[in-house]
């Protein structure tokens, strides 16, 4: 991936905040997963978030689209707080597209009914306009020659991508990833990460808990190391991997980048 | 040390036929039948009770006799032809009592109106089992049951159209408030005033509208159903309606909401503990305890309604099986696309459930349909025991044993093979996961 140029022309971080999270705790019961979490993330942002396994990576991306539910703290996502409110959280899933580790594809749909579905019943768009919608974003993953198989008879790396094309067709201002690379073979992995560099080049908002360090190096502007249900530490990439101040997270990139 | 000896193919080799003794008829039976000792004695062991049971029922069978008027001639005809002791069948009785079994005491010069309901039934069902028909099609469906209410029992026309309007104003009320309050809100006040209507509306208005504008038919009283027909009406009635609610039980026995999970758990736990043969009773006598006095309350609506509860708490069960089969990510994915509850359940979770459920759901439906020969308990004509008996009760065939069994078995069988027929055939459509 770092022998690829990479178009940062349109990459900007804007002064305009996406996500706010203050002070946010969320407990399973008795067990506290995450404490007292602050982060902002700006429009443009394309942030990596990595530590190790149960460290508290996905319970963090999903309470920003409500699939899990904080206990105290603050989390505002495009101007709107996550409360209880139905309301709220239907306008924050709507802005907020997903990308889930196992795809999560509507295996009784065809690809383009997958991408199809949720802006024709959550966005009232008219079908015929959906459906072209959905094929522009299915010729942008790279696979519009799929639009009427199911997601069954496609490979890994091709329903990941159509599981990115989906998300996009809800037209989302923020883009949230949890590990989307990391149920696919090597030689799979590949045609995602660039999927995912062209959104990130269009100027998406993205969170992406990910290992793929070369993908942190090349597109991120901030990585996020969290153990223990806290942030570590977080900076710019190359400080992060040069330059690394804690203990854990020393270990950590020692252990994963095999020094 | 071994050296590599190096090689390389230069010509790929071609496909060959398989050796003879892997294909044909004798290898199919060696795999099948003769595939080591325990399988050969089976084979044997089978092939025998075959004959067996050939040599007595065959010989039965070709003795058949068509054209008689009662036992003892189709007796004296046997042994006419076939000698002292010969035993035979005695299909004279189904030729002249077959309209009993189909249409029990239901007045002859009518058969036509369960007959053109009969045919009309397929004719509503056709576009929900067979989504490539035209949509529009399921208008007549919606209509179908007033409509063959109204033939079945006769009466005013204004009986079922009043009562349809119920349905319409249920809609009405559901649309309107849908947006406002939320699916299950507005469905219980459209719910409410449905019923009101029907307990203090339905009797006014149609009454009525019958002095406005006269129109009936000659009536058939619940006494006079019987046999298939008497069946298939609670069997149509009760397998459409139960799964519709065997899908809301299910859906409540998941539910967050701890008194819809308490009432439903309690529901369907209660049913599945008593017998069928329980609620019946219940039908016919404690019912018409409970209900106001002087409201007649017909008893074949009684053990519909009842029938359908008992099969609705099975469907309920089956349908959570399939609902425990999708992966916690089916959910996730429909929440965080911003479907809300109902959608993601109607879009993504029923079509998905159901179809695991599908042979389940159809051995319910088997089950509830064989079950409808129960109503013979609480005095209604069903074809097995209800007719047989009857047709016993008349001197000239006093004494017939298995034919009238064989009837109603075969017909029996017809429907239900065509039923779990169809299933096989559904989930082969709808297999897309191509595993
Ligand atoms: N539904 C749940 N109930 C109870 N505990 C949970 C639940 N989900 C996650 N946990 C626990 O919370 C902790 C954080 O889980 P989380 O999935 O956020 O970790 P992660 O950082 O994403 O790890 P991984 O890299 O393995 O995906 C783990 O210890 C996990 O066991
Ligand atoms: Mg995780």
């Amino acid at each position: 991936m770092a022998e690829q140029a990479i178009d940062r022309s349109k990459m900007k971080v804007s002064d305009e905040v996406a996500i706010q999270i203050s002070n946010m705790n969320k407990w399973y019961g008795q067990f506290h997963v995450l404490r007292d979490v602050n982060m902002t993330v700006h429009k443009g942002e394309r942030i990596v978030i990595c530590g190790p396994s149960g460290s508290g990576k996905s319970t963090l991306i999903r309470c920003i689209n409500r699939l899990e539910e904080h206990q105290s703290g603050d989390i505002i996502v495009d101007g709107t707080e996550l409360t209880n409110d139905l309301k709220n959280i239907d306008k924050v899933r709507s802005e907020v597209g997903m990308v889930f580790q196992h795809f999560n594809l509507f295996p009784h749909l065809t690809i383009l009914e997958n991408c199809t579905l949720a802006p024709i019943w959550v966005r009232k768009i008219p079908k015929r306009e959906a459906e072209e919608t959905a094929m522009h974003f299915l010729r942008k993953v790279k696979i519009p020659e799929q639009a009427n198989k199911y997601p069954g008879q496609l490979s890994g790396g091709q329903q990941q991508r159509v599981a990115i094309a989906r998300s996009l067709c809800m037209k989302p201002r923020i883009m949230l990833f949890d590990e989307p690379t990391s149920a696919l073979d090597p030689e799979m992995i590949k045609e995602v990460l660039d999927t995912m560099i062209e959104l990130a080049e269009e100027g998406m908002t993205m969170l992406c808990v990910t290992h793929e360090m070369g993908f942190a190096q090349a597109v991120a502007n901030r990585v996020v190391f969290m153990d223990k249900g806290q942030i570590v530490e977080q900076n710019e990439p190359r400080e992060f991997f040069n330059n690394p101040q804690s203990e854990r997270t020393k270990a950590f990139l020692s252990q994963i980048l095999g020094h | 040390m071994t050296s590599v000896i190096p090689f390389v193919r230069n010509e790929m080799l071609p496909e060959k036929e398989p050796p003879l003794r892997e294909r044909g008829v004798v290898h199919w039976m060696r795999q099948n039948l003769f595939s080591g000792p325990l399988n050969t004695v089976l084979t044997l062991l089978g092939l025998a009770v075959l004959l067996w049971v050939a040599s007595h029922v065959l010989p039965w069978l070709m003795h058949s006799v068509w054209n008689a008027s009662s036992l003892t001639e189709c007796r004296d005809i046997i042994t006419q032809r076939f000698g002292e002791g010969a035993t035979g069948a005695c299909w004279a009785m189904v030729k002249e009592r077959w309209h009993q079994y189909l249409y029990g005491f239901y007045p002859m010069d009518l058969y036509w109106r369960p007959n053109l309901a009969f045919v009309l039934m397929f004719v509503a069902i056709a576009p929900v089992l067979y989504t490539s028909l035209p949509r529009k099609m399921l208008w007549f469906t919606a209509i179908y049951p007033a409509l063959t209410f109204w033939l079945l029992w006769g009466g005013s026309v204004w009986t079922p159209v009043v009562a349809m309007l119920g349905f319409v104003i249920l809609a009405l009320i559901f649309r309107a408030l849908v947006g406002k309050l939320g699916v299950p809100v507005s469905a219980g006040i459209g719910v409410v005033v449905a019923a009101l209507w029907w307990m203090f509306a339905q009797g006014p208005v149609s009454d009525a509208l019958q002095a406005a504008i006269p129109l009936s038919i000659t009536t058939v009283d619940s006494d006079q159903f019987g046999g298939f027909l008497l069946s298939i009406v609670i069997g149509v009635t009760a397998i459409s309606a139960s799964l519709p609610m065997g899908i809301l039980l299910a859906l409540g026995r998941k539910s967050d909401m701890l008194i819809v999970r308490t009432l439903s758990v309690g529901f369907i736990e209660f049913i599945r503990g008593v017998p069928l043969i329980t609620l019946l009773f219940t039908a016919s006598l404690l019912l018409q305890y409970f209900l106001p006095p002087g409201s007649n309350f017909d008893i074949i609506l009684r053990v519909i309604i009842l029938v359908t509860l008992f099969a609705a708490a099975y469907i309920a069960e089956v349908i959570r099986g399939g609902l425990a089969a999708l992966p916690r990510g089916q959910y996730e994915a429909a929440d965080a696309l911003g479907l809300d509850y109902w959608q993601a359940q109607r879009l993504i979770i029923m079509p998905q459930a159901l179809k695991i459920s599908i042979p389940g759901i159809v051995s319910s439906f088997i089950g509830l349909f064989k079950d409808t020969t129960l109503v013979a308990f609480v005095g209604l004509q069903d074809p097995l025991k209800g007719i047989t008996t009857i047709v016993r009760a008349d001197i000239n065939w006093k004494g017939i044993y298995w034919e009238p069994y064989i009837f109603a078995g075969a017909i029996f069988f017809i429907i239900c093979f065509g039923m779990s027929r169809y299933s096989m055939w559904l989930e082969r459509k709808l297999k897309t996961d191509h595993r």
